[in-house]
Parts: C-alpha cells; sequence; structure tokens
C-alpha cells in the first residue's frame, strides 16, 4: 500500500497549503536575461524570422491557404518569404492576383515572369461580370471600381477557391486601421471584418482554428515599415517593378496627382496636358487611381535616401484613400483586404 | 535622422488609465520625435477641428491612433495601435494599449510582446486601479522594466513633492511585482515638457526625458540556454526529404549536434540546416531554421528539438498563473485547447487554487474565473509536453486556452512548475486488456450517450434499448444521471461548475466500463456541448455514439413526469435546464432522433438495429 501514500506527500494538496500560507513578496520572480522578449539580431533579421514564423503557421494551420500577390513591393518581398520559408522545398502555397485589368503594363510584365517560375502557382482572377459592364475607375470612380474589381473580386476568388486562409502584405504602418489589426485576423462567412472583437493574440501563440464558414488573413509583414521593406530589398537584392525608380514618364495632372498615362484608355480631359516629368511611384494599384511623386531616386540607395527624409506619408499616393466614405475600416469590413 | 540597417528594435508600450493621456503622450512623442509625416499632420489638424470645434487649432493627438470608427465616436481607445519611429540609434515598435478594464485583453496582447511599458499616471490622481491592473499584467506577461510618465504636472504646480510621492508608491509597487528597473518622469504630455525636449518649467527634474530614457533602456541580452526547437512544420516535398521548420527558441545548434525529440526518448543528429531559407552550419535563438535529422526519425508539430545533453523537463500537470479572457467565465473541469510551443493539446483546470486581486496582490477564494479576472491554477493535460517554466523561457512556458465550440481564446497564462504527481503515478500494466475482456463478451464494447432535455425521454427509450441488447445477448450497463447522483455525484449540485464536473464523472465511470468491455448506455441531460466532446475524446473513435432525444421544451413540460418543470416555473428549483440554465443542442449528433415522430418502442427498435452492427464483431 505504498502507492496512496506517495500520493498523499506529492501531491497538489501539499502545494495548495504553501501557497496558501507563505505570502511571497513578489508576485512572479524575476525573468532570467535569457527568457525576455527581445532581439538577439539585427532588426531586419528579426522581422524575416518573425514573417517567415507566420507563413509557416498558415501551412501548419490551415487546409487551403493562398497567398494575395499584387505585383507591388511588399508582395515582392512576401514572395521571397514565401520561398524562404519551405526552402530547400518548393512553396506548398500558391499565388492568387486579383486582377482589376488596370494594373501598369509593367506590373503585367512582372508577373508574367513571377508566374513562369517553375517552383510557383499563380492564379488570375477577375470580376468578369463587372468586367463586361463596363466598369473602369475613370467612368465609375475610385469606389465603385474598387468595391467591384477588389473587395467583390477577391470574395469571389476565395468562395471558388475555397480557400480557408489568405496571406496579404498589409503592414501596419500605413494605414490607421490596419494599425489596430492583429497578425492573424479573422473574416466570417460574408468575408466581413468585426474591429471591436479581434481575438486576443499572446507572444507568437496564434490561435488559427475556426468555426464553420470563417476564413483566416494573415499579415507577416504587419511589423515592417516601408523603409524596413526597401532596405530588405536592398539587402536580398529582391526584383521589384521598375516603376519605383525614377524616369521620364508622359503624366496628367489631376486633381493635384500625377498621373502616368499607361495606355489609351486614360485619355486627357479638356485642359489637361501631356507632360513628361521625372517620377516615380512609393505605391502602386490601379494606374489611373495612384498617383506619382517626381523624384529623381533612380537607384535603390537614392530611394532609400529620399525616404529617410520624406515628410509625407507612403498612402499619400492612393486616391481612394481621400474618399471619407471609403475609408480603410469601412472597405475591410466590407472584404476588402 | 535615418536610422542604420544594423540598429537594434525596443518593443515597448504604453498604458494606464482612462484619460491619463497615454494617447496624447504617444502622439506628442512622435510629433516632437519629428516622425510625424506632413500629410498625416494635415489630417490630424482637420480631424481635430472636426472632433473638436470649440477648440480651434488644437491637435488632439489621441485621433493619430484611435483608428477605428467606434473608437473615435465613443472618444476611448478600443484595441491596440501599433506605431513604428527610428531615431538615430533605435527602431521602436509602440503598441498603444486601451485603458479600460473591459478591454485587458487587448492590453495584454499589447504586452506579451514588449519588453518594456510606458506607464502613464495623472499626477493629481496618483496611482490608480487600472495602474495596478496594468502593472500586474505587465508583470504577468513577462515585461522587467517600466518607464514612469507622471503626466499632468502643470496641473500640480510642477511640484516636485508629488512627483517623488507617487514616484516612490510607484516603485513599492513595481518591488511587490518583480519589476526589476522603473525610471520615473515628469512630463506635460500635451505641452511636450521631458518628452523629447528638457522642460524649463521642471528643471528640478535631473533624470532623462521619455525619448532618451527609451533610447537608454537596456535591451534584453539573450544569454543562450540550451537548444529547443519548437516543430512548427513538417516539410516532405519528396521522400529523400523530411525537414523540421521551426524558431529557434533558445541555445543554437550545430550541424552533427545531437538532439532529443520531446516529448519521448527518440534521438538523432542534425544532418543539414537551412537558415531563412539559405545553407548554414549553425543557428542561434531567434533564427528561423528548416533541419534534417540523421537518421531520419518521425516526429511532428508540437514536438520538441532539445539537446540532448540538457533536455526540457516533461510533464502533463501544472501550477500556472492565468488571465481569464472570455465572456463566458472558467469552469473548472471543462476541457479547453492548450496551445503551448507550436503544440495543441486538451486540457482542463483542476483546481482554482485562488484568484489574485490584482489591486492588493491578495488571493482570494474563487470557484470560477469571470472576464479579466487572474488566478493561480492547477492544469490537467491529456498527455506529456516538453516545456519550461516561463521565466526561464516564455516560448516554452507561456500558453492559451482555446474554447472548443466557438474557437475563442479565452485564457493566456503561464507555467509556473510541474505537479510532481504526474511524475510519481505510473500506468499499472494488465495482461488482461479490453480486447481480450470483449472478445470474452463476443461484442465490441460501446459508450452510446443520450443527450436531451429532462422529460425528453432518455431513460424510457434506454431502458427499451438496454431490454433489446441484453434479450440479443449483449452485456450492457445503463448509467443513469439521476441515480448516479444518489452516490458517485451526491456530492454535486447543478451549477455550471457542477454540472461539468458530473459529466466528466460520468464519462470517467463510462470509460472504465468500455475498457471493461461492457456496451454503456449514459443518460443525462449533458446540456453543454463542451462536455459531450469532452466524453467524446475520452473514447477512441467508434467507441462513442451520441444520440440526441429531440423533444420539443413544450412537450416535455407537458409530460414532466417527475414534476421538475412545475417546481422550476414557480420558482422553487433553480438552474433548471430549459428554464434558467441553458441547453446546448447537438450539431452533429450521430443519431437525431425526434420523439414526436415515432413510439419508445419504435425509437428502440430502430437503434437496437443501427447499432447491431456496432457491437457485433
Amino acid at each position: 500500500m505504498a502507492k496512496p501514500l506517495t500520493l498523499l506527500a506529492s501531491g497538489e494538496g501539499k502545494n495548495d497549503l504553501a501557497t496558501a500560507f507563505r505570502a511571497p513578496r513578489r508576485a512572479f520572480p524575476e525573468l532570467a536575461c535569457s527568457a525576455m522578449t527581445g532581439p538577439a539580431m539585427p532588426h531586419l533579421d528579426t522581422l524575416e524570422a518573425e514573417a517567415i514564423h507566420v507563413i509557416r503557421e498558415v501551412a501548419a494551420g490551415f487546409r487551403k491557404p493562398v497567398m494575395l500577390y499584387s505585383i507591388g513591393k511588399d508582395s515582392s518581398v512576401l514572395l521571397h518569404l514565401l520561398r524562404k520559408a519551405f526552402a530547400p522545398a518548393p512553396p506548398p502555397i500558391p499565388l492568387l492576383h486579383v486582377d482589376t485589368t488596370w494594373k501598369f503594363r509593367q506590373m503585367y510584365a512582372l508577373r508574367e515572369r513571377v508566374a513562369a517560375a517553375p517552383d510557383i502557382t499563380l492564379l488570375v482572377h477577375t470580376n468578369v461580370e463587372a468586367l463586361a459592364q463596363g466598369i473602369s475607375p475613370l467612368v465609375h470612380g475610385a469606389k465603385v471600381h474598387t468595391e467591384l474589381m477588389k473587395t467583390v473580386a477577391l470574395r469571389q476568388a476565395l468562395d471558388r477557391h475555397g480557400f480557408d486562409a489568405a496571406i496579404g502584405g498589409a503592414r501596419r504602418d500605413e494605414e490607421i486601421s490596419r494599425a489596430k489589426e492583429r497578425i492573424f485576423s479573422f473574416r466570417n462567412v460574408q468575408h466581413r471584418w468585426d474591429p471591436k472583437a479581434q481575438r486576443p493574440e499572446l507572444w507568437h501563440l496564434y490561435n488559427t482554428g475556426l468555426t464553420p464558414g470563417e476564413t483566416a488573413r494573415a499579415f507577416p509583414l504587419s511589423n515592417w515599415t516601408e523603409l524596413d521593406i526597401w532596405r530588405y530589398i536592398r539587402r536580398e537584392g529582391i526584383e521589384v517593378v521598375p516603376l519605383y525608380f525614377a524616369t521620364e514618364r508622359p503624366v496628367i495632372e489631376r486633381n493635384g496627382a500625377w498621373l502616368v498615362v499607361d495606355d489609351e484608355r486614360l485619355v486627357p480631359r479638356a485642359g489637361e496636358q501631356v507632360q513628361v516629368r521625372r517620377v516615380r511611384f512609393r505605391t502602386l494599384g490601379c494606374y489611373p487611381l495612384t498617383a506619382a511623386i517626381e523624384s529623381n531616386a533612380t537607384t535603390l540607395d537614392a530611394l532609400i535616401d529620399e525616404l529617410i527624409d520624406a515628410r509625407t506619408s507612403e498612402r499619400q499616393g492612393r486616391v481612394i484613400d481621400r474618399d471619407p466614405e471609403a475609408s480603410m475600416e469601412r472597405k475591410k469590413q466590407e472584404g476588402y483586404f | 535622422m535615418a536610422a542604420t540597417e544594423t540598429d537594434d528594435l525596443l518593443r515597448f508600450i504604453t498604458c494606464g488609465s482612462v484619460d491619463d493621456g497615454k494617447s496624447t503622450l504617444l502622439g506628442r512623442l512622435l510629433h516632437d520625435a519629428g516622425m510625424l509625416p506632413e500629410d498625416h499632420l494635415a489630417t490630424l489638424a482637420c480631424d481635430s477641428a472636426r472632433q473638436h470645434p470649440d477648440a480651434p487649432g488644437k491637435l488632439d493627438f489621441a485621433l493619430l491612433t484611435d483608428g477605428l470608427a467606434a473608437e473615435r465616436e465613443q472618444g476611448i481607445t478600443i484595441d491596440v495601435a501599433y506605431r513604428y519611429f527610428h531615431t538615430a540609434h533605435r527602431s521602436f515598435i509602440v503598441a498603444d494599449c486601451p485603458g479600460h478594464e473591459q478591454y485587458t485583453r487587448n492590453m495584454a496582447t499589447g504586452a506579451s510582446t514588449a519588453s518594456l511599458a510606458v506607464v502613464l499616471v495623472d499626477a493629481r490622481k496618483g496611482l490608480l486601479a487600472q495602474t495596478r491592473r496594468h502593472s500586474y499584467i505587465c508583470a504577468l506577461m513577462g515585461i522587467g522594466q517600466v518607464i514612469l510618465a507622471v503626466n499632468k504636472m502643470d496641473l500640480v504646480g510642477f511640484d516636485p513633492t508629488v512627483f517623488e510621492g507617487i514616484r516612490a508608491a510607484y516603485q513599492a509597487l513595481a518591488d511587490q511585482l518583480g519589476i526589476a528597473r522603473v525610471v520615473a518622469i515628469p512630463v506635460v504630455a500635451t505641452d511636450g515638457d521631458h518628452i523629447a525636449t528638457r522642460s524649463p518649467r521642471m528643471p528640478w527634474h535631473i533624470g532623462p526625458t521619455l525619448l532618451q530614457a527609451l533610447e537608454e533602456a537596456p535591451l534584453p541580452q539573450p544569454v543562450d540556454g540550451d537548444f529547443r526547437l519548437p516543430i512548427q512544420l513538417v516539410v516532405r516535398p519528396h521522400q529523400d526529404y523530411r525537414g523540421y521548420a521551426g524558431i529557434v527558441e533558445a541555445g543554437c545548434v550545430q550541424v552533427g549536434d545531437e538532439v532529443l525529440v520531446q516529448p519521448g526518448k527518440t534521438t538523432a543528429r542534425v544532418a543539414t540546416l537551412h537558415v531563412a531559407g539559405e545553407p548554414a552550419d549553425a543557428a542561434r535563438r531567434g533564427q528561423a531554421v528548416m533541419l534534417t535529422l540523421q537518421p531520419d526519425v518521425q516526429a511532428g508539430r508540437g514536438q520538441v528539438l532539445a539537446s540532448a545533453g540538457a533536455p526540457c523537463p516533461e510533464a502533463s500537470q501544472f501550477a500556472c498563473h492565468l488571465l481569464w479572457m472570455g465572456e463566458e467565465p472558467m469552469l473548472p473541469g471543462r476541457a479547453y485547447d492548450l496551445l503551448q510551443g507550436t503544440g495543441r493539446v486538451r486540457a482542463r483546470i483542476t483546481a482554482i487554487k485562488h484568484k489574485v486581486d490584482v489591486h492588493t496582490q491578495a488571493p482570494l477564494a474563487a470557484r470560477r474565473l469571470e472576464l479579466n479576472e487572474v488566478g493561480a491554477c492547477n492544469l490537467d493535460l491529456d498527455h506529456d509536453i516538453a516545456f519550461e517554466p516561463f521565466t526561464s523561457n516564455p516560448a516554452l512556458g507561456g500558453f492559451v486556452l482555446v474554447d472548443l465550440q466557438s474557437r475563442a481564446t479565452v485564457a493566456c497564462g503561464r507555467l509556473d512548475f510541474a505537479l510532481r504527481r504526474s511524475a510519481n503515478i505510473h500506468w499499472q500494466h494488465m495482461d488482461v486488456d479490453k480486447a481480450i475482456r470483449s472478445h470474452a463478451k463476443a461484442q465490441k464494447p460501446l459508450c452510446v450517450w443520450f443527450t436531451g432535455l429532462s422529460g425528453s425521454g432518455k431513460s424510457t427509450i434506454a431502458n427499451l434499448l438496454e431490454q433489446r441488447l441484453t434479450a440479443l445477448g449483449h452485456h450492457t450497463y445503463l448509467l443513469d444521471g439521476d441515480n448516479v447522483r444518489h452516490g458517485l455525484n451526491n456530492d454535486l449540485g447543478f451549477t455550471a461548475e457542477a454540472r461539468v464536473e458530473n459529466i466528466r464523472r460520468l464519462a470517467e465511470v463510462a470509460h472504465l466500463m468500455v475498457d471493461a468491455g461492457l456496451v454503456v448506455l449514459v443518460c443525462a441531460i449533458s446540456p453543454f456541448a463542451a462536455e459531450r466532446e469532452f466524453a467524446r475524446e475520452r473514447f477512441e473513435p467508434g467507441e462513442f455514439v451520441e444520440v440526441y432525444i429531440d423533444t420539443p421544451l413544450a412537450e416535455c413540460e407537458l409530460r414532466d413526469p417527475k414534476g421538475l418543470y412545475r417546481k422550476a416555473r414557480k420558482g422553487l428549483l433553480a438552474n433548471f435546464t430549459g428554464i434558467d440554465s441553458p441547453y446546448e443542442p447537438p450539431a452533429d449528433a450521430d443519431v437525431h432522433l425526434m420523439t414526436l415522430d415515432a413510439s419508445p418502442q419504435l425509437q428502440a427498435d430502430r437503434l437496437a438495429a443501427w447499432l447491431a452492427g456496432r457491437i457485433t464483431p
């Protein structure tokens, strides 16, 4: 009968007594140095490791994930990290480009090069119903175009393929409501975001469980700044669309913004003159909705120097952000990425 | 000024009570450090004018971080906002945390990844309940240093004695909580005093400004411990490659090192190594690696690769501290999923030793934990995990609990130590096992679990079913919830906690009977989906059949065979299922019987026929 005795001597009852009668001076013992959170590495290495961790969590936690690929600089970094996360194996996650048909020609050229890579599967989805109706940012404006060709199109693509998680390149420093979003963010069956009921997200323990109909968005670049992105592109030699670098381009001035005339669809209105200016882009969207900035930055070094001295924010060039009726929070609630 | 590429990174939070001026302080800091772009400033001026038409020209810095429409409408911070800035020496990630008690879980989210907290105190009010609560949560999350910003010094006449009084009071609190380093600074956030520049109005303050203190704060210097790699993912592109991916959470590793797969006893050597996608010879803490083992042993997500010479402890029972974040209270005995390292394991709280009054640190007796309460508890897991106490390695000592139904994250906590009990109780080997016992009875053992409202007909149908099964020569037992309450469960009442424990015991007894080779019929209201799920988990696949006896509440009340509904309606019986206590109908029961459709005899016949194939070997 030795067993019950052992149980009594070392069981939890004894611990209870010990804690009840010994009032500890400190609620928690001090953490050993090695235990504290913080970088053991340079800043960019820390961000890189965190992003790879998030991408791998998506691969481990979901049935059918996809990575959204929009051909911009953040997408280029994301694709680079996707490959790193699974190397030496090929990435097990396909890319999805939600194509509004209004991207710059140089963007389509890069997309085709990416799609041709043997390790990459790239899906393209366009809201063909809206396209057939002739929806255009030039005719219907930024709000309608973005709603139908991006938000609705994304919902269509996710539903059609049955993706339960989508990785995106959004960063918290881009915009005020993105600054509030978790790294793993959940959407109900209508793809709606409820910003008032976000799951707590502790340490790097991501709860990726879904209830029926729910899907997830994951943002590996959440903690990267615009400057981090460019420094990483320089360090890793990542290919980006040449539109980020200054050169002489045909532009027209509309509503105080420089729009690059990328093809015959952008017709100058009365009083608008096509001029040639030395411009580049900080952010790339649909070309009639994305303003260029005047710049002399023709190299990565020059671009990064320009950015360090910049007095304006990145999304200043996005026409859609200026529409108060279409704030990012509202768009995200409707299912925009 | 530009930050260099090899600069370091400090993650911190701002917290404190509502209206102590957190968002204003942060906005002022970004502004004075020159980190607000012109278009953001222009937007801010515009937003400020719209929100405060009475104060033209004044910038409301709270609007910089309160980015949600609901926050702007209510003028409060609901969720954490992250901001990014850098100075010549350092990059910063700051999480602006909500002050309201109801958003404590969001505050904990921000604190969990930070290594420093800026705690704001209103000089007129001193330390408030929320100051103490936030400091407690910071300590719980492992934050070891605090910058105490005593704000609104202009409203106390820049009086150094007021500042000193608050500083001393906070130092006492920090000592109690185990916060090792406190730097106190008197500030006026609205005007920028001691934020980025020294204040001529408080020349008596000889310490740093807030920005200086942030730049000078010591970064946690990780001392390399023993190698730990929680396996995140097994990458297997083809037969000849099995890669284990994860973040090195402690120590370092080289090709050729011997590692132990934990929990377990298998060892192997590191054959190849990739760090962030590139082949490498060695990897260290914080790096994302992919490695292969020689020999090619099998391991999976949730296991830990550890230095073979210095492995992690393994256990299944723990003493822990946890912060409850669920809308529903935490009930001891209920099953939750525990996430720790990269693993997921079924867990139950076996005991709440006490809850903690976060204002005084006093232990209080408790039978359940409500939203935002902290408790010292005992945890019981389904199987052993490799772990380390939170104080030596948060990556293997921090955990969250997930609700099985809603998938919500309902708690976060820290493993303090393993309870020795788990190491001293061993499974006694038995030569006669379940297979032999059931072979002797010429049947496959089974648990048939009847759930439904009181008076729905569970016992009637189960009774008829047992008659039929016995007539067919099967060995059965009917475990009736009411009958068990006369004996084994006569210490349990009908509160939610007691119902959880009632079902746990029924499930364990049924489990023993199935192990004995019997067909067990369990009749219990078993109102909560979580407990029925727990019962199912106790059995092997195919051994558990959930039968939902679906009778509308009105019909049950009409039948009322025991007169209980009448008593409950008169208020003589509290916590009665269907009246003032909820019943969660099964979404996907194995058998769904609508009792209004057919007689109990017919239902029992159908059920017996359906079960026959499952019982006959």
